[in-house]
């Protein structure tokens, strides 16, 4: 007897879990598609969330970055993908100080392996999500990360503006966002 | 009114026509070649709109959205792919045996094209009408595992070699059952002429999965599940098994011979889900209620043969939705399903039908 209720609970067992399985594709049938339609969806296009495109240094309005030209950047790199060149310069109250010339960077080298990011310890560079960075010649992929003329930030004050600045300070991604911006409108 | 929209009245314009313009045997001739064209031409149509429909709802159910790069959504899809396999070279292979190599594929689409020949589409769109039109479906459409077998022999390679006679297990063993399961039906429409049964099955709860309640229903899904195990689809796809034996019996073919076994695939799934509309589902009959005169003519007013297709495309849509869902199964899975479930349940199923009918507990 046990053997013939064994198979026909086994067979009902059966027949439910296959029910199960057909409701989950049914569910999926109707679910929402994750296809990206990339060419005609470039304006809407969504990209997951640790793609890394293209290292950027992100400025804010006033042309000013977070870089201090400490190098560490470039020590970790695997590669040699980034060279940091840094001067010197005399402040007004005439101390020495040590700031970025030219932040070099190569596309053509870099492995995207997020090193660079994870060590800088002012947040100054950053993994941007733009990908379209095909071109004809290898030079072109060399690019430098600081705009012309820029400066790096300087440390907020103490005391009464205190409020707005770390805000800035804690948002470095909204910047870069509102930078990729006016780049791609110039 | 309702004759202007079925297909009779046009076709009796035009043997009219034919007849009086014409001696008989011309007419006749005519009809004959007319008949075959578009039997031919309906054929290869709703195989490229199935293939269409396959890819487009594959896609759904894997959270993609399917073709929809030629022509809008994708529609002309199938139709280039139809054109790429037409301009592809037949390689032709050293050491097959040649004769049989390229016999196999003429077998696999004569037996699902002799099958589709014999569908009733609708209301006189029914183009040869056996007596014993079911025992002809079955007969004419377990001929097509000859061309498997044959493939799989000819071709001169072990994955083809090990397809075909995985396929001949599975076709001889699921073949069975899906005859049982008509059968079944059989015993209850008293009758094994297709037009017949049709015409049984006037209102919905004449047709014959309601008709015959418990045992007709048990006898559609064992028809299901054997017929789409016999169109080698879905979780029963081992004599394919692209991931075991690349392509199975039809590895070594190109061109338009592998076209013929594309073809074939597709539209046997057609043809089975067309056995099923016809045996279970009523055929072309619409929904009919009894009592309900408005709601009948408004029914009646959509032509029959769009009541077949949208039934099959339903079971197609069944079909698909199966394949989706289930992993492959092993060999012995799939023998076990077959002889220890299948085919027992059926011969219960069968005796408890003619129980049924001998008591007259169906609904009359």
């Amino acid at each position: 007897m046990s053997s013939v209720s064994q198979y026909f609970s086994g067979m009902f067992k059966g027949i439910w879990s296959l029910l199960t399985g057909m409701s989950v594709t049914l569910k999926e049938l109707f679910a929402k598609k994750v296809t990206q339609q990339y060419p005609e969806n470039r304006k809407t296009l969504e990209m997951s969330p640790r793609f890394k495109g293209v290292l950027i240094m992100p400025h804010d309005e006033n042309n000013e970055h977070a870089c201090t030209a400490c190098g560490i950047c470039q020590m970790n790199c695997p590669n040699g993908t980034i060279k940091v060149l840094s001067k010197m310069i005399e402040t007004e109250d005439g101390k020495k100080k040590k700031i970025l010339d030219q932040h070099q960077y190569d596309l053509g080298m870099c492995t995207f392996c997020n090193l660079c990011v994870i060590t800088c310890p002012q947040d100054a560079i950053i993994f941007d999500q733009d990908f379209e960075n095909s071109v004809f010649t290898h030079s072109r992929l060399r690019m430098r990360l600081n705009k012309e003329g820029s400066k790096l930030r300087e440390k907020k004050k103490p005391a009464p503006v205190a409020k707005p600045a770390p805000e800035k300070a804690a948002e470095p991604p909204a910047e870069a966002s509102a930078d990729k911006d006016n780049e791609t409108k110039e | 009114m309702i004759k202007y929209i079925e297909a009779p009245y046009y076709l009796d314009l035009l043997d009219n026509f034919l007849k009086t313009n014409l001696p008989e045997w011309a007419a006749l001739a005519i009809e004959y070649v007319l008949i075959g064209l578009v039997l031919l031409t309906a054929y290869a149509v709703i195989a490229l709109a199935l293939i269409y429909v396959e890819r487009k709802v594959t896609g759904f159910f894997q959270a993609r959205l399917g073709p929809n790069r030629v022509g809008p959504f994708g529609i002309i899809q199938s139709v280039a792919d139809m054109i790429k396999i037409l301009l592809k070279e037949i390689i032709r292979i050293d050491n097959v045996d040649k004769f049989l190599f390229y016999l196999a594929p003429f077998f696999m689409i004569v037996s699902s094209f002799l099958t589709f020949g014999a569908l009733p589409f609708g209301r006189g769109l029914h183009v040869v009408d056996f007596d014993n039109g079911i025992f002809y479906l079955i007969a004419v459409s377990s001929l097509s595992i000859i061309g498997v077998l044959l493939a799989g022999w000819a071709s001169n390679n072990k994955y083809s070699m090990i397809g075909a006679m995985r396929s001949g297990a599975q076709f001889i063993s699921y073949e069975l059952s899906a005859a049982m399961a008509l059968m079944t039906i059989v015993v209850l429409t008293g009758t094994m002429k297709l037009s017949t049964i049709v015409d049984q099955q006037e209102y919905v709860y004449h047709w014959n999965i309601f008709r015959g309640h418990i045992p007709a229903v048990i006898a559609f899904v064992i028809y299901l599940i054997a017929g789409h195990a016999e169109t080698n689809r879905g979780p029963f796809d081992l004599p394919e098994a692209e991931s075991e034996l690349t392509a199975g019996y039809h590895t070594e073919y190109s061109g338009l011979q592998f076209g013929f076994y594309y073809l074939a695939e597709y539209l046997n799934m057609f043809i089975i889900a067309g056995i099923a509309t016809t045996v279970f589902l009523g055929g072309w009959q619409p929904i009919q209620v009894e009592g309900w005169d408005g709601f009948n003519t408004a029914m009646n007013f959509i032509p029959s043969f769009v009541w077949f297709f949208g039934k099959t495309g339903f079971l197609v849509m069944l079909s698909l939705w199966v394949r989706w869902t289930f992993p492959r199964l092993r060999i012995d899975q799939l023998l076990n399903l077959e002889w220890k479930y299948l085919l027992p349940i059926n011969m219960v199923n069968l005796i408890l039908m003619v129980i049924i009918v001998i008591y007259g507990l169906y609904i009359h």
